[in-house]
């Protein structure tokens, strides 16, 4: 277990300096950030006083550098036009976007699995047809179309949610459906599979020559063995959606980090984008080191050994 | 002897993607209690899908059709799946062919062999776990009570097999069906589950179904045998008569087949059955052997061939006459 | 099931001779036939082949000009409406320009920016893919640090910021997503040369002595393209989608030009009275995403039946 923890420590933090990089290179090479900084009608002498002040004049590599190490303290600048640190931004938005990206995916498990698991136990019936024909109509659905419909039909129409904000606990049902289901139709597929292919198992014939009953064979014997790789998936989902939550965050106007993101990018706020970027990228890859601990708790054959 | 399984007339039909496949066309048999019955016969011949068949455990495509089908007197075709379940594991328990599946990899095998216990009788788990740590001893199983935690990864195949037998005995059933159960395993290893299975059915006094194609196998557990070809019993009787006389040319075939120390010369060929087995999709009329047959009378083998009883406990699907050169018995009958 | 009689002397009979075909047709006919009788590839291809002659004979098919503005025939509703006019099928959006030809022309942005993005996110993640499949070792666990990397970057942020600070064309959005959208190529594909790779005809070309690019042209790749064209339509599909979300959040293809992500944005101020302004370009993209969906998913089940899920 030890060398594997390292193994993904050692991925984890060549990861962190990739994106840090990357992004680096890609948000300074795109723009001038002295100019951004500097806004409209500043003068050329202007910009060259503030490319100088905040080192903008040095090599890239000098900078990033710079960057970083005041990165590894935690010191991930300040936002240029909020005028604060950048984490004390991250840090009061990121509780809207976390509440969002769990709920979004608790109600996408809670739909898709037990439906993977009717459509695996009646495999080319109406049912299971019905299910798959859902999950391609699901994945084709532009998700901000979707909003808008929703939208209509749930806060215009029958005036049953509130359609913008992030104030009650009801505000946040149509942006979790909207960003739940689309990782719907992926973890409802994988639940079919993953049930046909346990089904179809010996063990599970062994089950029932010992005359267990059908729902302790469903449960204890084949859920348990497909449900593995669905919860592994559902983890990186999860991280999936934390990085995806821009869009339905501007449409429903909620304030997390997606919607502090889109504004940072378009008032160019280089350093907010930055560290929110690395942040998603980290949650990311913790979620898949976590989504592979849970796989290896969950299966004996890497727990005990 | 009183009956402890009977079939009669057991068909087995799968529906295949150029029609039906008859996968078993009839079958009747029977083992008393404490009785050892091999059926033996090449891949395809539909010998698992009849154990299956008796367990109810069949796939879900397969259909199903017996004139009876009883288990110590109690209807075993017509129960509802409920009763079925009862019965399975309790009455009859089976041992499948691939120890390495055939264990849930996500439990500790203690679970996997308290469950069969705790589903069938009002016991304790504390019970349970002694009867499964009494049994894993009497399956050979050294350090039998930390075995329990243990996980079927951790253990060899051969490990694993005497952990199913186990299994299998833990509600004391009156029937155990073996599937082919050491095919999957090394020689060294086959030989002593072989006798493990066969102690442990005289000292509980089981009737075992034991599925085979191995007729070295048959010589040394047998009391009777069967023989299937294309999903017909083609020869039975009891097996020192049946492996010493065979009466079918198929039986007589098989067993050409298998080298023998003394009998079989060094250097000498073996036997071999020319052909292959019918397709059993469509309809066969007539003898399903005829094309591998080397004795055939095309015009009389074209009508459909009865089995015929012997009067001494054997019988055979042939027109021939029997081996011993004794006259023919006139009237089919079943063994 | 009528020849099932035969006699006993027929000793093979394949499947398919009970079934009366005439002879054994050819794996590509067979191929052929399997694919016409599948539903979602009938119904996908054939919306796709819609909307491709849409984009193609956009010029003949449009009543209007796309991008003629009449500011006195603003927002007019659509045929089905009650002030509907066949003038304008579609009626017309709060610039006064007709709808039905703005739809026709989009159709040419979203195929355009689906096939050119998948192309080249298609070339990075297959030769990445295959190069980590077939080397295996250091050059594996280089490819995949770089999709985890890859991954763990949020595409749409990522896509929002170069667009929006390096400003927005068609070909920026191209050459972004391209370069975004490589990574499931490259986990396919890298699977599938691993498995190809260890056949034995690879190692029978290796033992002839053929040169590496030869056996990953000439022996693998040909092998892999099934999964190769089923990633492709989900990528299509994907690019799709990203761009009409980029366009709708304001950082994609700029007005005027006609994009159904941008048409929806546009007419989110007035989706309150006038849903049909969202409605219309929103089941345009709907369907195009879907058609192709369904022919992947198709192509899927129909060159590879064992691996339906």
């Amino acid at each position: 277990m030890l060398p594997f923890v390292l193994r993904r420590l050692g991925l984890a933090v060549v990861v962190a300096l990739l994106v840090s990089t990357t992004t680096f290179l890609l948000l300074r090479l795109a723009a001038d950030p002295a100019q951004a900084l500097a806004g409209e009608g500043a003068t050329v002498a202007d910009i060259e006083n503030i490319r100088r002040m905040y080192g903008f004049d040095q090599p890239l590599p000098a900078q990033y550098w710079a960057w970083a190490t005041r990165a590894m303290t935690g010191d991930f600048g300040d936002s240029i036009y909020l005028k604060s640190p950048v984490l004390e931004l991250i840090g009061d938005r990121a509780p809207v976007t976390i509440t969002l990206a769990l709920c979004s995916i608790i109600l996408a498990m809670a739909v898709s699995i037990p439906l993977g698991v009717v459509a695996a136990l009646r495999p080319n019936t109406f049912l299971d047809r019905f299910a798959l024909g859902t999950a391609v109509v699901g994945q084709a659905m532009p998700s901000f179309f979707f909003a808008l419909l929703l939208i209509l039909v749930f806060g215009v129409h029958l005036e049953w949610l509130p359609i913008s904000g992030s104030d009650s606990w009801l505000h946040f049902v149509m942006p979790s459906i909207v960003l739940g289901y689309y990782a719907m139709p992926a973890l409802m597929r994988l639940t079919r599979g993953g049930m046909l292919e346990v089904l179809g198992s010996d063990y599970i014939r062994t089950a029932r020559a010992k005359g267990l009953r059908p729902p302790v064979v469903l449960f204890k014997h084949a859920l348990r063995n497909a449900v593995v790789s669905v919860v592994a998936v559902a983890a990186v989902q999860l991280g999936f959606m934390l990085g995806g939550s821009v869009v339905v965050e501007s449409i429903f106007s909620l304030n997390g980090l997606g919607r502090l993101a889109y504004q940072s990018i378009q008032r160019a706020d280089f350093d907010t984008i930055q560290a929110i970027i690395l942040m998603i990228a980290g949650v990311y890859v913790l979620l898949t080191f976590l989504a592979d601990v849970l796989n290896a708790w969950l299966d004996p054959r890497i727990r005990v050994s | 002897m009183s009956a402890l399984l009977e079939i009669e007339d057991l068909v087995v039909d799968l529906p295949v993607a150029a029609g039906t496949l008859h996968a078993v066309r009839g079958i009747s048999l029977s083992i008393a209690r404490g009785e050892t019955l091999c059926l033996v016969g090449e891949s395809g011949c539909g010998k698992s899908l009849t154990s299956l068949a008796v367990m109810g455990l069949l796939p879900k495509a397969a259909r199903r059709r017996a004139t009876r089908m009883t288990l110590g007197g109690e209807d075993i075709l017509d129960a509802t799946p409920d009763r079925l379940s009862d019965i399975r594991g309790q009455r009859m328990a089976m041992i499948f062919q691939e120890p390495m599946t055939s264990l849930n990899p996500a439990w500790s095998i203690g679970n996997q062999l308290e469950e069969a216990l705790l589903r069938h009788r009002r016991v304790r788990r504390a019970e349970a776990r002694d009867r499964a740590v009494f049994l894993l001893e009497k399956v050979g199983i050294s350090a039998a009570a930390s075995r329990l935690g243990q996980y079927p990864h951790q253990l060899s195949g051969g490990l694993r097999q005497r952990v199913m037998i186990a299994m299998a005995l833990m509600c004391g059933p009156e029937l155990i069906i073996a599937d082919e159960p050491t095919t999957a395993l090394d020689v060294t290893i086959q030989a002593q589950i072989l006798r493990l299975l066969i102690d442990l059915q005289r000292e509980f006094s089981m009737g075992l179904l034991f599925i085979t194609h191995d007729l070295g196998v048959v010589s040394r557990i047998a009391d009777r045998v069967a023989v299937m070809y294309a999903g017909e019993i083609v020869e039975t009787g009891p097996a020192a008569d049946v492996l010493s006389r065979p009466n079918h040319p198929y039986t007589q075939g098989l067993l050409d087949c298998i080298p023998r120390p003394g009998t079989v010369a060094r250097g000498a060929r073996l036997g071999t059955i020319p052909g292959v087995v019918p397709n059993l999709a469509g309809r066969i009329e007539g003898c399903a052997f005829l094309d591998r047959c080397p004795s055939r009378r095309p015009h009389l083998c074209r009508q459909p061939v009865e089995l015929r009883g012997l009067g001494d406990g054997r019988a055979y699907r042939c027109i021939l006459p029997p081996a011993d050169a004794a006259p023919p018995a006139p009237e089919p009958a079943f063994a | 099931m009528s020849s099932t009689e035969g006699t006993v002397g027929a000793v093979v009979r394949p499947p398919d001779a009970a079934a009366g075909e005439p002879a054994a047709p050819s794996p590509r006919t067979i191929l052929r036939r399997r694919a016409l009788a599948h539903r979602g590839i009938t119904i996908g291809g054939g919306i796709l082949a819609f909307v491709f002659f849409l984009a193609l004979a956009a010029p003949l098919l449009a009543p209007h000009d796309p991008y003629a503005q009449d500011l006195g025939r603003r927002m007019l509703k659509p045929i089905w409406e009650a002030t509907g006019t066949w003038a304008h099928p579609l009626g017309t959006d709060s610039f006064g320009r007709d709808y039905l030809s703005r739809i026709i022309y989009g159709a040419r942005v979203s195929l355009l920016i689906g096939f050119a993005a998948m192309i080249l996110s298609g070339l990075v993640g297959t030769a990445l893919g295959v190069a980590a499949g077939y080397f295996g070792g250091r050059v594996d666990m280089v490819v995949t640090t770089l999709v985890t990397t890859r991954l763990a970057m949020p595409a749409i942020l990522i896509a929002l910021a170069v667009v929006s600070l390096v400003g927005s064309s068609l070909e920026i959005i191209i050459l972004v997503l391209g370069l975004l959208l490589w990574d499931r190529f490259a986990v396919v594909m890298r699977a599938a040369t691993q498995q190809v790779r260890n056949l034995d005809y690879v190692a029978a070309a290796q033992a002839i002595g053929c040169s590496t690019s030869r056996i990953i042209l000439t022996e693998t790749l040909p092998n892999v393209a099934n999964p190769l064209i089923v990633i492709a339509t989900l990528e299509i599909a994907h690019a799709i989608l990203l761009e009409a979300a980029l366009s709708f959040l304001g950082l994609g293809v700029q007005p005027p030009t006609p994009s159904w992500g941008l048409m929806i944005s546009e007419g989110k101020s007035f989706m309150f009275f006038e849903p049909w302004l969202i409605c219309i370009p929103g089941f345009a993209l709907f369907a195009l995403v879907m058609s192709v969906n369904l022919l992947g998913d198709g192509i899927r089940d129909v060159t590879a039946p064992e691996n339906r899920t």
